[in-house]
């Protein structure tokens, strides 16, 4: 029997990377909302690997850091390790990358959302969406209570029929043990929604006292600690070591020899996996020249000694699972506490979002995560957040928040999902944003801590601090415009010291920055009279100076990208009411149905006289209404 | 799409008579024309819709370039509601091309197919009423373009820019690789080996300037070699379409001794036309050098106009040059047609199943016109129809060349200020999309398929 359960603003269905920081932003923005997990031991699991950041997810943490988001705090609570990445490479691709203790990190947040002013958490099945008249009403639960909602966000992560693969062996299942999700696949399918079918997988986790780490090779953690967090200061804290070891010949023949027991080869997995992240057998197969492949060891938590095989991905039976870890470096005694499995999901095809993330077809019902094709913590955690600030935006009837692909890597996110579609499950990469050099890890705080202001996720006083910093960048950088050195023998004496060639004409401090060999501390013997900067401040001004003429180049690339993004295309647009468009031009258009020139210009099979056609029908559009 | 540029083009169609306007429209096409324009007497205040006479001198050259008519239209009363200029040239396809270049080299971009009609609309020049007739232009023009466009690609360009492109996304992937996995056990891409790499596709790249499709063809000339045995009258045969005494022409054999390169302009194509001396096993070492450029110059020409003495009948050693052009694109040309005829044309349309016989008389000046007819029917039919399309395609491809080879030396400055990767590669990436402008391929995810394809990712 149904009964009436409550009445909220906000449901969120799951409570994963995504539905946590979608919870917590529409309750934070005074949304009364309601957060659903099949299991609450379940929120914030890391089903896959101990770790959050890297390349590109990095840089999206450090932006929901920026925009309010709670994944880069909890982080920082509960890392057992962290690493810069790309340290030898440029600012535009540098990386935090953590090792989090896996419990720690998930009853952190847990204990966040439960101190959560507006947040009830219920631990139930969502069955069913609740729809009328192409709006959102709310949603029924497996035990028949009816939540009502004016939002629902759909945060569902793999547990839609989730199907578990090991070997030849499979049965319904979620990730990690726990229930799937059967029944909500069918109610959206009832609502007309379009899905598609991925594949992901995990690895074995080992006993750590069956490891012999003296045969493998220690990752430390680094010495100086740079946290996530534009709010974490001074972090000091003991860090756990990774261990990295690699398989060999033994390993690759026992898999090639068991093939023929390898869902993947079999047949048995159809659904789509990433190819970032292949298992072993995949490859041991497509690389069959390499001789062996990185298998790293990394702790999944202080309180266990549940090791995370990072590189073994797999879905082959369990007893090859073992025989092929034990040909391992330091693994000649493993004891598999955990076995690999791959795990087959229904995802929503994304294109039929708008870029809030919203639904086209209906009104308040929203979805973020690895429900719109995408894969990993971060991925999930940008869109949960996106989606619970629109959520609440569109309760309080105001515009929602769609960041460009120019503002930030969410906004490459999303565009991508939206507006190209997917193929694979979607993971972010530095080399999809256009922009990278703009898009920095290290200026998350400059570009979007005013939108975070703006919606309520961040304070006064957080937002007053950004300005500031902002304000002391400015300020230095046109001081050392402004000083100018003379070629005196005492100057040059100092230049050459400094190991940089001599001038014969005055050069500005800022043009001496510039010269590659130069640097902020090098300089300084030059500028007696500089003023006490924080180091995030010197680390901006550098980076400014130093890559000006790139930063600037993209600056007018972004310029240009905008003029077309600000042309607006109705949502009520008819397409076949547009004369001269082809018609593979018009159905990819109307699938996509883009807000702006801008993002139609980037759907495939739209070309530019496609393009052209549409702004002069919006022309005649436009002109028509004006002439009443 | 960026409305708010300045945009040029050719807007006639050329014939014969070259003579052809040059348009230009935006903000800053005053500026532009001034700085190209030299009027006969100076112009104080420039009046609209007013005819100046003048030349087109190229500012940095400083040379003429043609003998022109500008005209200025002020905004809002012209075509596209902008600041139009129109200058009219008469100097044939070679001038209107410089006169355009001229103009994208001082901040015009070209205009897209049918661009002067969208900005006329889209300025409200043209009624409501006529969108779609618009809408119709545009895409006719458009399509046009992009035949004319992917014919030029022919004869190997296309290839020859993908090798490069893909060479350039090697580079990329690699980066890239390294980038986004750098815990991955893929070796950092190593900067001499890039350094290596970029330098030589830039050397290509420069190659393909000198060398583009049809464009190549209105800039350089349609190659054409005169091709037959000595004293068929192959010197008088460019005398009569040169109109002109270049070539030494006497009756001993072997006269010609160098090659003699003519260009004449067949209803606006230009046709670079090749003497040889005439092409026999021969003792004379003077003479060998000759022939032997002659072989060299038959692989690379594009057209062969192989001449036939009417008077004689074919011989071996005509029967081994019809062997040696058996795979050219040729036009038997039967020289001497006023002298009683010996040739048994029969059996020469036998030994030539699939090329186009003319008679002519070069020294008469018979079938002269007809030959040139032939001769720009046969180009049409490989290139496509020569209007301001092939031009501008031309022009299209060669300036997206420049840019790419621009980034490249951009790219290499920055390895020298030792740049970091990231950076790098954005010049690289931008000579790789410019490339891919070119043969329409702009998809960006062939940059992430690399990757997967060359490296094993996945740690």
């Amino acid at each position: 029997m149904e009964y009436t359960a409550g009445y909220y603003d906000v449901a969120v269905v799951g409570a994963g990377h995504a539905g946590c920081e979608a919870a917590l932003a529409a309750a934070r923005m005074g949304m009364n909302t309601v957060v659903f997990a099949i299991n609450l031991d379940s929120i914030a699991l890391m089903p896959c690997n101990p770790s959050i950041g890297g390349p590109a997810k990095g840089h999206l943490v450090r932006e929901i850091d920026a925009l309010g988001g709670e994944m880069g705090i909890n982080t920082d609570k509960t890392f057992i390790q962290i690493r810069m990445l790309n340290t030898g490479k440029g600012p535009a691709v540098r990386a935090l990358r953590a090792q989090a203790d896996k419990k720690a990190y998930q009853f952190s947040m847990k204990y966040t959302l439960e101190r959560q002013q507006n947040l009830d958490i219920v631990q139930e099945e969502v069955v069913r969406i609740m729809e009328e008249g192409g709006k959102v009403k709310g949603v029924v639960t497996r035990t028949g209570g009816i939540f009502y909602s004016k939002a629902v966000i759909l945060t569902t992560g793999v547990y839609l029929r989730g199907r578990i693969i090991i070997g030849d062996v499979n049965y319904s299942g979620g990730p990690n043990g726990l229930f799937p999700a059967s029944q909500l696949s069918e109610s959206l399918k009832d609502l007309g929604f379009e899905l598609g079918r991925f594949k992901t997988g995990t690895p074995p986790r080992v006993h750590k006292h069956s490891i012999d780490f003296s045969k493998m090779i220690e990752q430390p953690g680094d010495e100086v600690i740079i946290p996530f967090s534009y709010t974490s200061e001074n972090i000091k804290r003991e860090q756990v070591s990774c261990w990295l070891t690699y398989t060999n010949k033994n390993t690759h023949d026992i898999i090639m020899e068991n093939l023929y027991r390898a869902p993947l080869y079999t047949g048995d997995i159809r659904g789509v996996g990433p190819r970032y992240c292949p298992s072993i057998e995949v490859k041991v197969v497509n690389f069959r020249e390499k001789p062996s492949h990185q298998i790293f060891i990394e702790p999944e938590g202080l309180n266990t000694n549940e090791m995370y095989i990072q590189g073994m991905s797999t879905s082959l039976p369990a007893d090859v699972q073992i025989r092929m870890l034990r040909t391992i470096k330091g693994m000649e005694n493993a004891r598999i506490m955990r076995y690999g499995y791959a795990i087959e999901y229904d995802y929503v095809i994304p294109t039929q979002l708008s870029l809030s993330l919203e639904t086209r077809k209906i009104k308040g019902l929203y979805m973020a995560g690895q429900i719109n094709g995408t894969s990993g913590y971060e991925e999930a955690a940008a869109q949960g957040l996106i989606a619970g600030i629109n959520a609440a935006l569109m309760i309080k009837d105001r515009e929602p928040v769609i960041l460009k692909r120019s503002d930030a890597y969410i906004g490459v996110l999303i565009d991508d999902l939206i507006t190209k579609g997917i193929t694979e499950p979607y993971r972010m990469l530095t080399s999809r944003a256009e922009y990278r050099l703009l898009l920095r890890h290290d200026n998350a705080d400059l570009r979007l801590t005013e939108i975070g202001h703006e919606v309520g996720l961040i304070s006064d006083d957080r937002y007053k601090k950004t300005l500031e910093k902002k304000k002391m960048i400015e300020k230095e950088i046109e001081r050392l415009k402004s000083i100018k050195i003379t070629p005196t023998e005492e100057n040059n004496r100092i230049l050459e010291e400094l190991g940089t060639a001599p001038i014969n004409t005055p050069f500005t401090l800022e043009g001496l920055l510039r010269r590659p060999e130069m640097d902020y501390e090098k300089i300084k013997a030059l500028d007696k009279k500089r003023p006490e900067l924080p180091p995030e401040v010197i680390e901006q001004v550098e980076i400014m100076v130093s890559y000006d003429g790139y930063i600037r180049r993209q600056i007018e690339q972004v310029e240009s990208f905008k003029k077309l993004e600000n042309k607006k295309i109705p949502n009520d647009m008819n397409y076949d009411m547009v004369y001269g468009l082809r018609t593979e031009a018009r159905e990819r258009l109307k699938k996509v149905m883009p807000c702006s020139i801008g993002q139609a210009s980037r759907i495939s099979g739209v070309n530019p006289a496609d393009i052209t056609i549409l702004l002069i029908y919006l022309e005649q559009q436009k002109r028509k209404k004006a002439h009443g | 799409m960026k409305d708010e540029d300045t945009i040029a083009a050719i807007s006639t169609p050329m014939g014969e008579g070259g003579i052809g306007i040059v348009r230009i429209s935006g903000e800053k096409s005053f500026d532009i024309a001034r700085k190209i324009f030299h009027p006969r007497s100076e112009i104080k205040n420039i009046k609209s819709r007013y005819l100046y006479l003048g030349h087109i001198v190229d500012p940095e050259k400083g040379y003429i370039v043609d003998e022109v008519l500008t005209s200025f239209f002020k905004a809002p009363h012209t075509y596209t509601r902008e600041d139009m200029v129109e200058i009219n040239c008469h100097g044939g396809v070679t001038a209107q091309r410089k006169i355009l270049e001229l103009a994208l080299k001082l901040g015009a971009r070209l205009a897209e197919p049918g661009e002067f009609t969208k900005r006329a609309f889209l300025n409200g020049r043209i009624d409501l009423s006529q969108a779609e007739a618009v809408i119709d232009i545009i895409r006719s023009k458009t399509e046009r373009a992009l035949v004319m466009a992917s014919r030029q690609l022919a004869g190997g360009f296309s290839e020859k820019i993908n090798s490069i492109r893909s060479e350039l996304l090697n580079i990329m992937a690699h980066i890239e690789a390294n980038i986004d996995f750098p815990e991955d056990d893929i070796p950092e891409a190593d900067p001499g080996k890039i350094k290596g790499e970029i330098i030589k596709t830039r050397g290509q790249i420069e190659e393909l300037i000198k060398n583009t499709g049809s464009g190549r063809i209105m800039r350089e000339g349609l190659s054409t070699l005169i091709l037959g045995r000595t004293n068929v009258g192959k010197s008088s045969l460019l005398n009569a379409m040169l109109k002109e005494e270049r070539a030494i022409v006497t009756d001993v054999p072997g006269t010609t001794r160098d090659i003699i390169e003519e260009y004449i302009n067949i209803k606006g194509i230009p046709v670079k036309i090749i003497d040889t001396a005439g092409i026999r096993e021969t003792s004379d070492l003077v003479e060998k050098i000759g022939v032997e450029r002659a072989k060299k110059y038959l692989k690379e020409a594009e057209m062969v106009l192989l001449i036939m003495d009417a008077s004689e009948e074919i011989t071996d050693e005509d029967r081994s040059i019809f062997e040696m052009v058996k795979d050219k694109f040729t036009i038997c040309v039967i020289n001497k047609i006023d002298l009683p005829e010996k040739i048994e044309v029969k059996e020469l349309e036998r030994l030539l199943p699939d090329k186009k016989i003319i008679r002519i008389s070069a020294l008469k000046q018979q079938g002269i016109e007809e030959l040139k007819d032939e001769i720009y029917n046969s180009v049409v039919e490989k290139i496509g129809p020569i209007d301001e399309n092939t031009i501008i395609a031309g022009q299209r491809q060669k300036k997206a060349l420049e840019d790419a080879e621009d980034s490249l030396s951009r790219a290499l400055t920055s390895m020298d200020e030792k740049m970091p990767v990231e950076i790098i590669e954005i010049d690289i990436k931008e000579a790789w999309e410019k490339l891919g402008e070119i043969t329409g391929d702009t998809v960006s995810d062939e940059i992430i398929n690399a990757i997967f394809e060359n490296f094993c990712i996945g740690k």
